[in-house]
Formats: structure tokens, sequence, C-alpha cells
């Protein structure tokens, strides 16, 4: 990407700055075929990526400050827990930032996935399904749920879209609560079973007390949905969900089945929530009504729109953030806070006791707050995909360098 | 459009809607009486029956009345600049949460027995939760939706969640984080006037919601400003070019939008006697239903919803004793959206997805 030189510059110094250029030293050209080598061996680079990032993390924790907030064990379950997010992050990336529909009843398929879980393994059903089957059944069962809901509805224009998936995600949960004769209602289905390897690699039952295997088991669900769906975004599939999202009449016009295309990612985000759900319920051994409230479908919008709409790593990665600052991270400051001993405001009946300010209360503020914010300054996300944040940023200069990613990748 | 359609219009007979009107109603007061009577738990004769259903009948008009008054912020807004203004149900949140404040400063907790003191309270406590939620709304729209008019339709929709997200937060952290009584100070009298008989806050209610329904219309349909603001929700350009003053016009619509949310709002705190952080989401979201069941952008049809929609919910919960409304309600979201997305009175929108 040179820019154009004068005349008299280029026909003095071409010979000379061809001569001047050294040689690239040897671990550079090394470093050039390995990532060349990875590029073109996608599936390659994300179990690496994902298998040098699941090692570094429980390490990272033993280190100054970190240490000082828990113990390994606790941040390898609480990084498991992250994984459920990462997964329903992935998942709502398809739908919104792959083919651009706004769905707000994301927990809807969490609810539907961890419930068909809670059917094929607990006391409650009499059925003892083993987890692994499950995790494919909680999918297509998910799936199925997403296709029921998309067929009447992806017609609609995408804000009447988001409502309804709204009303949709209101619906679930109060159905979940309400056919107790089903459910169990208010307190849930509970003891269901934990998964188990009967035995490979000495692990037999997960069990509570030892987060590892849950946080392995997690790296690997997300690994495979991660090929999955860079393979389907680089795909046929994965360029008609971006031209429906651009233009739906252009995209219609070329001979793109808009109606089929959406369906598929409303069923394929529909599948990771469910599988995210039966490993969410695997894990807690319980589900209950009120763990799949519209919060969880608007925490995961916030995690997919903080990390950049339509990029898989980015969102991952704002997912990951957005889970650790709101389970650690507010809990820490609160305590850093209350140490300061602020003065207590008061105003009317109102008063404010800084001091005593839990900030995990504040996390709907930050996430409302890191939504506008993230919309008016950044639209295109902390991360952003290349497309995304050429379309939203036009200059020709970061065409130029989005061009020059474009290469290097 | 063509003129023959047109004409046709025109010639539609007057007395058809009121006649629709009144059927439905006495369709909706049978099947409550229905609900009431086939009530396992109670066991009513049916003239024990009747009083009960002619309060849980003026208690739908009432929850109607609320609900109307927060749907036509929703479909104002919607009119003006196509945006589902997430945060509309948190301005009616607030709403109450500032007639709470004003009440309980100025030292009330009961019912006001001088009708005088009564009125001026109530005026003061409309007027001051109107102008504060109405300049709420312009600010939240000078602050977080201009800058993205022209831009994707995705991004003033998360950002409305965004808003929505920060209100809620704010009352939460700020005023209570459960449950607030509120001073109910209209007194419990019961009306009766003949056969009919009515509870003073329903009344108060229902004339207060039509009263403010019917000044939106005039407003709308008799003013200069209400000119500019049917201007420009059909064409903004063009009414830029004509010389209507584009962002004043949408801030005056986010102003009376969020004023009338206001007034929900105290009516919530006067009728109900309670408020929490987290009201405004369930209650904009039935809201919400209501302007898409009267047809978005359609002033008399999101108050129509609007008692359509308290009507549902008050008929839900007498057939299933309560649990099911919420889903009655979203249900019925569904598929007006889907088999109906104009509404009932819905003209067809443009085609900008």
């Amino acid at each position: 990407m040179s820019g154009p030189e004068t005349p008299t510059a280029t026909t003095a110094d071409a010979g000379a700055g061809r001569s001047v250029r050294k040689p690239a030293p040897a671990w550079r050209v090394a470093l050039g075929q390995v990532g060349a080598y990875l590029g073109r061996h996608q599936s390659l680079t994300i179990v690496l990526g994902l298998a040098i990032t699941a090692a570094a993390l429980p390490l990272i924790v033993l280190l100054p400050p970190l240490n000082g907030f828990g113990t390994q064990k606790d941040f390898v379950g609480g990084f498991a827990d992250a994984g459920v997010f990462v997964l329903l992050a992935i998942g709502l990336n398809v739908v919104v930032g792959f083919a651009g529909l706004l769905d707000l009843g994301y927990a809807a398929f969490f609810a539907i996935g961890a419930y068909t879980y809670a059917y094929g393994a607990s006391p409650f059903s009499g059925l003892d399904i083993p987890f692994w089957p499950m995790l494919l059944v909680g999918a297509l069962v998910a799936a199925m749920f997403g296709v029921l809901l998309g067929a009447p509805t992806l017609r609609l224009r995408g804000d009447y879209l988001a409502i309804v998936t709204l009303g949709f995600g209101e619906i679930v949960p109060v159905v979940f609560l309400n056919a107790d004769k089903y459910t169990n209602g208010t307190n849930g289905i509970v003891g269901l079973a934990q998964p188990s390897l009967y035995g490979i690699m000495g692990v037999d039952s997960f069990g509570f007390t030892n987060p590892w295997p849950y946080f392995v088991t997690v790296v690997a669900i997300i690994a495979v949905a991660f090929i999955f769906l860079y393979r389907l975004q680089d795909s046929r599939i994965g360029r008609a969900w971006v031209a429906i999202r651009e233009d739906e009449l252009a995209a219609a016009s070329m001979g793109i089945n808009t109606v089929t295309t959406k369906l598929l990612a409303f069923s394929i985000g529909a599948s990771t929530s469910g599988l995210a759900g039966v490993f969410f319920a695997s894990k807690l051994s319980i589900v209950s009504p009120d763990q799949f409230g519209f919060t969880v479908s608007f925490t995961v919008l916030a995690m997919v729109v903080l990390g950049g709409m339509g990029n898989i790593w980015g969102v991952a990665v704002g997912a990951f953030v957005v889970y650790e600052i709101q389970s650690q991270g507010l809990k820490q400051l609160g305590s850093f806070v209350q140490g300061l001993h602020l003065p207590t405001l008061t105003l009317g009946p109102l008063s404010l006791d800084i001091g005593s300010i839990n900030f995990i209360n504040f996390q709907y503020l930050l996430f409302g707050l890191a939504l506008v914010l993230m919309m008016l300054l950044r639209p295109e996300g902390l991360f952003p995909s290349r497309r995304r944040r050429s379309e939203l940023h036009e200059s020709p200069e970061e065409a130029a360098e989005s061009n020059v990613e474009l290469v290097q990748a | 459009m063509t003129s023959t359609t047109a004409r046709r219009r025109s010639v539609t007979v007057p007395w058809r809607a009121p006649l629709a009107a009144a059927v439905a109603l006495a369709v909706a007061y049978f099947v409550i009486l229905g609900g009431i009577l086939a009530d396992p738990s109670q066991h009513l004769t049916f003239g024990d029956a009747i009083p009960q259903a002619q309060a849980q009948f003026v208690n739908a008009v009432t929850i109607g009345a609320i609900y109307a008054l927060i749907a036509l912020g929703y479909t104002m807004v919607y009119g003006i600049i196509e945006l589902i203004n997430f945060a509309h149900g948190e301005i009616f949140m607030c709403g109450s949460f500032v007639s709470w404040w004003l009440l309980t400063t100025l030292g009330f907790s009961g019912a006001i027995n001088d009708p005088l003191l009564l009125v001026g309270v109530l005026l003061l406590a409309f007027a001051v939760s109107m102008l504060v939620m109405g300049v709420v709304g312009v600010v939240i729209e000078r602050l977080a939706y201009r800058r993205l008019r022209n831009a994707p339709r995705l991004a003033p929709l998360i950002t409305a969640i965004g808003v929505s997200f920060i209100l809620q937060n704010i009352v939460f952290v700020v005023v209570s984080n459960s449950i607030v009584t509120t001073p109910q100070i209209i007194p419990n009298t019961q009306l009766t006037l003949g056969p009919i008989s009515i509870n003073l806050i329903n009344l108060f209610v229902i004339i207060l919601a039509v009263s403010l329904m019917v000044a939106l219309q005039l407003f709308i349909g008799r003013t200069r400003l209400g000119r500019a603001m049917r201007s420009t929700a059909i064409d903004r350009d063009a009414a830029q070019l004509m010389g209507v003053d584009i962002n004043t016009t949408i801030a005056l619509t986010f102003f009376v939008g969020s004023a009338l949310a206001g007034a929900a709002g105290v009516v919530q705190g006067l009728y109900f006697g309670i408020t929490v952080f987290n009201i405004g989401f369930q209650a904009g979201l039935k809201a919400f239903t209501a302007a898409v069941l009267g047809g978005i952008g359609n002033t008399t049809g999101a108050a129509l919803g609007g008692f359509v929609i308290g009507f549902l919910e008050v008929i839900s919960s007498v057939w299933g004793q309560g649990r099911w409304s919420e889903a009655v309600v979203f249900g019925v979201l569904v598929l007006v959206l889907v088999f109906r997305p104009t509404g009932i009175l819905g003209q067809q929108l443009a085609d900008r997805a």
C-alpha cells in the first residue's frame, strides 16, 4: 500500500532501495511460515488457540494480584461458567452478528436446552440418559424450537422480530413456571445427573467438588462450536447471511432464499444455546425458571455487542471478559470502595451511602452505559470483524488497513 | 391508494365503530362473568358473581387506561423515528417513583379527605411527574438517539435497551431494590348510580386517561406543532424542506410521549399503591403490545389497544387464576405481529427493513 511518490524519487531511488533491503531474519521467516500454515488450517488454529488459552488461564490466576481473590479451583469453576456464556454469545452472534436479526429472547433456547437435559437425566423424569448424547439432543430440541418460532416470525421486519423474540423469551420461563405438573414449577427440577467419562482418564462422575472436568469439557465444546461456526461463516450460507444482513431485498433478488437462510441462522443460534443449556444444567444439577429470565438474554446481547458483532473470537472474548467482570470484578471493586469510608448523601427520602454500595447491583447500569457508549462511539465493538468495521467507518485509510489485514489473514 | 378506496372510506358509516366497541365490551363483560362463575375455588351464585364481574370489568378498563397512556408514547415515537423505544417502560416506572418521592416528601401517607387539597395535590403530582419525565425523555433522545438517527436500525434499538438498563439500575440503586409503598391519596369511596357502582379512583383514572387522550388528539390534529409532528412522521426530509424544525419536533414528540408515561406512572402509584424498580419492563412490553395491536404509529389505535390488553389481562387472570396472564398477553403479541402486523386500525407502513 505505498502511496503515490514523486516521479524524481521513483526514478532515482528505485534501484538503490531494492539493494538496501536486508533479508528478513530467520525467526521471522519461520514465524511467517507458521502463520501461513495456520492460516491455511483454520481448525487447527482454533484448537491450538483454545488449548493455549485454556492452559494459560488457570496459570494466570496463580499470579498476584489475582491469587488474592480466590483459589485456583474457584477460578476454574468460574471459567467453566464463563464458558457457558461464551457458547451463548457465539451462538447469538450467528443470529445478530452474521444474519443481522435481533433476537431478544435468546435465553428461551438456553432454558429449553437445560430442561431437555433435566428430562433426560433426573429423578423427576425417571430417565437416566448419559450427558454426551444429551448434548446433541439438547441442541436438536433447541434448534427445533428455533425453527418453530422462526418459521412464522422471520418474515417480520427487524424490530418487530426483536419484539416477538422478546415475547417468546418471556413466555418460555412463564410456561416452565406455571406448567408445574411437568416442570415442578418454581422449585425447578433438582438432582440432575452429573456427566461421566466412565473411568476414561481416571474420571468417573464429574461431581460437584472438582471443577476441572467441567472446564475441560466446556473448552472442548467451545472448540467444536468454533470450528463449526468458522467453517459456516466462510461457506455459501455464511455469505448468504451477510448478504441478508446488508440488504435483504438485494440478497433475495440474487437468488438467496431469505426465509430458509434466516431460519438456518436462527436454528443454529438456538442449537448452540441448547448445547450451553445442557452443559449448564449438568454443572448446576438443577434447573428452575428464574435462571432464564430476560436478563440472561440481554446480558448475552451485551456480550455480543461489546465483543464485536460478527467476529467469533471477539464475541467469545467479550463474553469471557463481561462474565468475569460481572462475577469477579464488581465484587472486588465493592470491597475496594468499602475500604475508602465515603460519606452518605441524602436527598429527601433518598439516601446514598457510597461505602455500603454493592457494586454487583450496578452491573446493569454498566451494561447499559456500555451498550449506549458502544453504539455511539464504536458501533463495531471492541474486536470488530473486518467487514463490520469497513461498513461502519468508510474512510479510505481504514479500508486500506482492512485490506492489509485481509491479505495477512 | 386510488380515489375509489378513498371515497369508500369516507362513506363508511360512523355508527359502526361505537357499535363494535359496545359489542366487544358486552362480550368482555360476559367472558369475565363466566370466568368468575367457573372459578372452582369460589362456587358463586349468579347474583354474587355480578358485583365481582362488575368490579373486574372496571378494573380492566382502569388497567387498560394505564397501558393506553404508555402505549401512546411508544406509538408516537415509533411513528416519528421508527424506533421501538425500549426505555419507554422505564420512563413509566420512573414516573411512578417521582410521584412517590413527591408525595412522601410532602408528608402524605394515606387518603386525603379534603377535596380541595386532594385536587391540588393531584394536580401537583401529575404536573411534576409529567414535566420531569418529559424532560428526561427529551434528554434521552438528545444524548442517546439523535446521533443514531441515520445509523443501521439495530444500533438505536440496542442503545434503547442500554438506556432502559441505566434507568432501571439507577432507581434500583438510588431508591429501592424492593417494592415501595406509595401513598394512595384518593379516598376509597364507592360511588353508586343506579345499578352501576364504581370506586372513585377508577372513575378518576378513566376520566383522566380519556381526557389526556382527547387532549393529545386535539394537539396532534389541530395545532401547528401537531401538524409538524405528523408531517415529520410521514416524510422527514420533505417536512424539513417545508421549514419544519426536525430536531425540535422529534424532541417534542419524546416530551409528550414521556409525559404521558409519567402520568401513567402516577396512576400506577395511586391505583395499586405500590411500585418497584422492575415494573417498567413488563408494563412496557404490554404497552408495546397494545401499540402494535392498535396499529403502531396510530394514536387512536394505541389507546384502543391499551384497553384491549387491559381486558385480556383481566380475562386471563379471571379464567386462569392469574398465572397465565403474561403468557396470554405475549402470545397475543406474537400472533398479532405474525398475522396482522398492521394492527386493528393500522395503516400500511412503508417497509424499510
